[in-house]
């Protein structure tokens, strides 16, 4: 290893190596990884051929994220070797990652909110005029390019702040494809698209397989992995268990393997939904945001909120819990009405949020797991006006056994959690105040399956307990598994209701993209 | 998919978004906005004063701007990279002090000789500054904080009891503080066309624009393949070279040197960095900007003395020159904040 890393060029490692990686354009053999005492990846491989889309399945926690940064050349391997092209490769750097013809894009997005589209696609590689200068109608026009083929009108010029989640993903596939490379992984790139940018980045996928190139697939949505990819490697503790072509497996066994142990399918509830009035939202009106919006949810009942990403399903969210103000309209709890704009008021009525965004609105993540979960119970925990340690202690570990949560201390930062061990958390700090009515926004995103399960049982548990549930999800599966009543947003308006015996996937999508919005007005 | 139709781009809220665009047109222009400033302040002072002569007052504010012009040169591409450098003005003092000594030992010494020694002091204060925020990744914040105390008491070693008299310093260097080119400071376009280079440098070479991206988000550089930590320390030793080149100024301006020299500069250099649109947590500013915002600052300290009015005034004019700017800082990004929230209603519909 030299001394300064950021130099180091790609080695070439000795041909005795070559022979049984040879046919792959791409292959990580018998990775490791520790940091600290911790083992993040022990014995991963992933061999990739030119031309197809490889899934990357697994838990978080799985060690995919880790996998991931090895082939960034973010982390190095401590075992194991990578390979491209039939040679040992060193990625000791992002930049000799890049190079090397390896592009990731990252399932948060790394832009720079202070420079422009342009520049955020070329960073670190900027094209160069003669003389050294940045060449800047070069950058425009390849920029341009790139969107054209995704079909995204998103101007080169403009400052990426401000930038909704979704452009700022298009940004990052942008970055992958103006690279050329060699081997693109993609790390949930759909969980912030809309099902129309989706079809359009599996279209992308498809041309740069024809183009001889390897996508890299990670998903939590496994419908999304049997259509697009060919080849599937499951990861389990840090290792890789099962690689297999797509077409010989099937969902039930994908999940089985991932897991490591049957899951068990719910059926969805049915019928209840006769209790008392809980949260009654009466023409509500945010100029902008949404219009009109009038439903109710009774005590046991969950009633799902469904729509495209941007429908405004969030907003009214925000809206009724007091977060945002709205311009017209009432909120009514339990029978009396609701103070707007203030969150305090909403939660003395009875009502929880759990955000969608849980690592920036849910969870204090530097804070320890028992502190985030007495977070939203201060008054149950003080003796004397401060707060006592003990009582502050056995009410975290009432409520973390009561959930399952998966820790090694509660003294534990909540960021050292799992993504599903940290919407539990999240959970886990508005059950503990017994709410009338629970808003959940996107219960699951960027959740392993396990935990997924478990925190569908939690919501159906807590509505068969009578707490009233008010469930928003892009996921159309989840909505129909938990719902009890659909209520579909588009373009700010609630289009249409159905009921659980009435949806299905495709009413509901033709409801929430428009198509049958004349029907139901 | 040649037969998929494609979708059409529907925008909700536009008024939100172009709010946006408003502020981030008024912050673009921000550099425009406090020239007309100057030259608000220079005019009124100028006609209600009759003792305050146009001509020859331009001059004398080009002349002891200088220096400041100078060092926010390089504080603002430290600030650019989220960084702050505290040690401009110890630094200076250093340079001074020893280019006084040199002239000390031998009074003939060539001027390419000090030049290069003033320049090279500061640089290689600015290098182990450098070292140690990247290596060590000590917050640069600290390793200034200290370096200022650190260099100024070498300034005191070294220079107790030593005094730099007037008489040492050759005139081919004195004239040089004071002599013109067509009118203007020749000091003055010396530190102009630094400014102008940096600036061109900053906002044209990749380098440069690396910059930005380290102050905007340093994760996201590191991601990016950037040499994060090769251009946080070029852009120490940058401005500890330009800091070095000012103490030779100084000297010539002054043609003294006691171990004061340059005592506070660093706070009025962030203070009119910050206030020429340069933002403290790094990511955007331009050089242009800053300097204009340094000049600004000496403006009002010359309308203020020609006005007789306390220097306390100054400072808290200072003081509240850099909350406005700030709070406008935060203004926009609320305003952008909000339009977020407004391009989160762009969808698709087929």
């Amino acid at each position: 290893m030299q001394p300064d890393r950021l130099e180091t060029p790609i080695t070439a490692g000795d041909a005795t190596d070559a022979h049984d990686v040879g046919g792959y354009l791409f292959a990580a053999e018998h990775v490791g990884k520790s940091f600290g005492a911790v083992k993040a990846v022990i014995d991963a491989s992933l061999r990739l051929t030119a031309g197809e889309a490889h899934a990357l399945v697994g838990e978080n926690g799985a060690g995919k994220s880790t996998l991931v940064k090895m082939l960034a050349g973010v982390h190095e391997p401590d075992t194991g070797r990578l390979y491209l092209e039939g040679s040992a490769v060193q990625l000791s750097s992002p930049a000799i990652a890049r190079d090397a013809g390896i592009a990731v894009i990252y399932q948060e997005p790394t832009l720079f909110p202070d420079l422009d589209v342009a520049e955020n696609v070329f960073m670190g590689r900027m094209p160069k005029r003669s003389g050294g200068r940045v060449d800047r109608p070069l950058m425009l026009d390849q920029v341009n390019a790139v969107m054209n083929r995704l079909g995204v009108r998103l101007d080169p010029n403009r400052l990426t702040r401000g930038l909704s989640i979704a452009d700022q993903q298009i940004i990052e596939i942008a970055k992958a494809l103006t690279l050329d490379a060699k081997v693109i992984v993609m790390d949930e790139p759909t969980a912030a698209l809309s099902s129309a940018e989706v079809a359009r980045l599996f279209t992308v996928i498809e041309t740069l397989r024809a183009e001889g190139a390897a996508v890299v697939f990670i998903s939590h949505r496994l419908d999304e992995v049997f259509a697009t990819c060919q080849q599937v490697t499951v990861m389990r503790d840090g290792r890789s268990v099962l690689t297999s072509p797509a077409a010989e497996l099937t969902s039930d066994q994908l999940v089985r393997t991932m897991v490591g142990r049957d899951i068990e399918k719910r059926q969805a509830v049915q019928g209840v939904g006769s209790g008392d009035v809980v949260l009654n939202v009466d023409r509500l009106t945010r100029e902008g945001k949404f219009v009109d919006i009038s439903f109710e949810v009774r005590a046991g009942e969950i009633v799902g909120l469904a729509g495209l990403v941007g429908a405004g399903r969030t907003e009214i969210a925000q809206s009724i819990f007091g977060i945002d103000r709205y311009d017209a309209g009432s909120v009514t709890v339990s029978g009396a009405p609701l103070k707007k704009g203030s969150p305090t008021a909403a939660m003395a009525a009875g009502i929880g949020l759990v955000p969608e965004d849980r690592r920036q609105h849910g969870l204090v993540m530097d804070e320890s797991i028992e502190r985030n979960i007495v977070l939203a119970s201060l008054k149950r925990v003080r003796s004397h006006g401060l707060i006592a340690t003990t009582l502050s202690r056995d009410f975290a570990t009432k409520w973390s056994e009561r959930l399952q949560i998966k820790f090694n201390r509660l003294a534990d930062p909540v960021s050292t959690l799992s993504g599903g061990n940290q919407q539990k958390v999240v959970l886990a700090k508005w059950l503990s105040r017994q709410p009338a009515l629970l808003i959940v926004d996107e219960p699951t995103r960027g959740i392993d399956v396990g935990t997924k399960s478990e925190v569908h049982g939690l919501i159906q548990n807590l509505a068969a307990d009578g707490v009233a549930v008010l469930v928003i999800s892009s996921e159309l599966p989840e909505v129909l598994l938990l719902a009890d009543r659909i209520l579909v947003i588009r373009e700010g308006r609630l289009v249409h209701e159905f009921t659980n015996a009435q949806a299905t996937e495709e009413a509901v999508i033709a409801a929430a993209a428009g198509v049958v919005a004349e029907v139901a007005a | 998919m040649s037969a998929t139709k494609a979708p059409e781009l529907v925008t909700h809220s536009a008024p939100a978004a172009r709010q946006h665009r408003v502020a981030e047109t008024i912050s673009r222009f921000r550099p425009a906005v406090i020239a007309l400033l100057i030259l608000l302040i220079f005019g009124g002072t100028t006609i209600k004063n009759s003792s305050f002569d146009g001509l020859s007052n331009i001059q004398a504010i080009l002349s002891i701007s200088a220096v400041y012009l100078l060092l926010s040169v390089g504080e603002t591409m430290v600030i650019v990279t989220r960084n702050v450098d505290l040690s401009v003005g110890s630094t200076l003092g250093l340079s001074a002090f020893a280019v006084g000594e040199i002239y000390n030992h031998d009074p003939h010494m060539t001027m390419v000789v000090i030049l290069l020694a003033g320049i090279g002091i500061g640089a290689f204060c600015g290098a182990i500054i450098g070292l140690i925020t990247t290596v060590a990744r000590v917050p640069s914040l600290v390793v200034t904080l200290a370096a200022l105390y650190i260099i100024r008491g070498l300034d005191n070693i070294v220079g107790s009891g030593v005094q730099i008299e007037p008489s040492v310093i050759p005139h081919s260097l004195v004239s040089l503080g004071y002599s013109t080119v067509i009118g203007i400071p020749w000091l003055f376009v010396l530190v102009v066309v630094v400014a102008l280079a940096a600036g061109f440098w900053m906002r044209s070479f990749p380098a440069g624009r690396e910059l930005y991206a380290i102050g905007s988000d340093p994760e996201a550089a590191v991601l990016a393949g950037i040499p994060v930590a090769r251009r946080v320390f070029t852009v120490f030793v940058i401005s500890g070279a330009l800091a070095g080149l000012g103490g030779v100024i100084f000297l010539a301006q002054q043609a003294t040197v006691d171990s004061t020299a340059g005592t506070g500069y660093e706070l009025v250099i962030v203070t009119a960095v910050v206030v020429g649109g340069v933002a403290i947590f790094g990511g955007s500013g331009s050089v242009i900007g800053a300097v204009l915002g340094a000049l600004l600052l000496q403006v009002i300290n010359q309308a203020l003395v020609a006005a007789q009015i306390s220097a306390f005034w100054d400072s808290a004019i200072a003081g509240a020159m850099l909350l406005a700017a700030i709070s406008f800082d935060r203004l926009i990004s609320f305003r952008a904040s909000r339009a977020l929230v407004a391009t989160e209603g762009v969808s698709y519909v087929e």
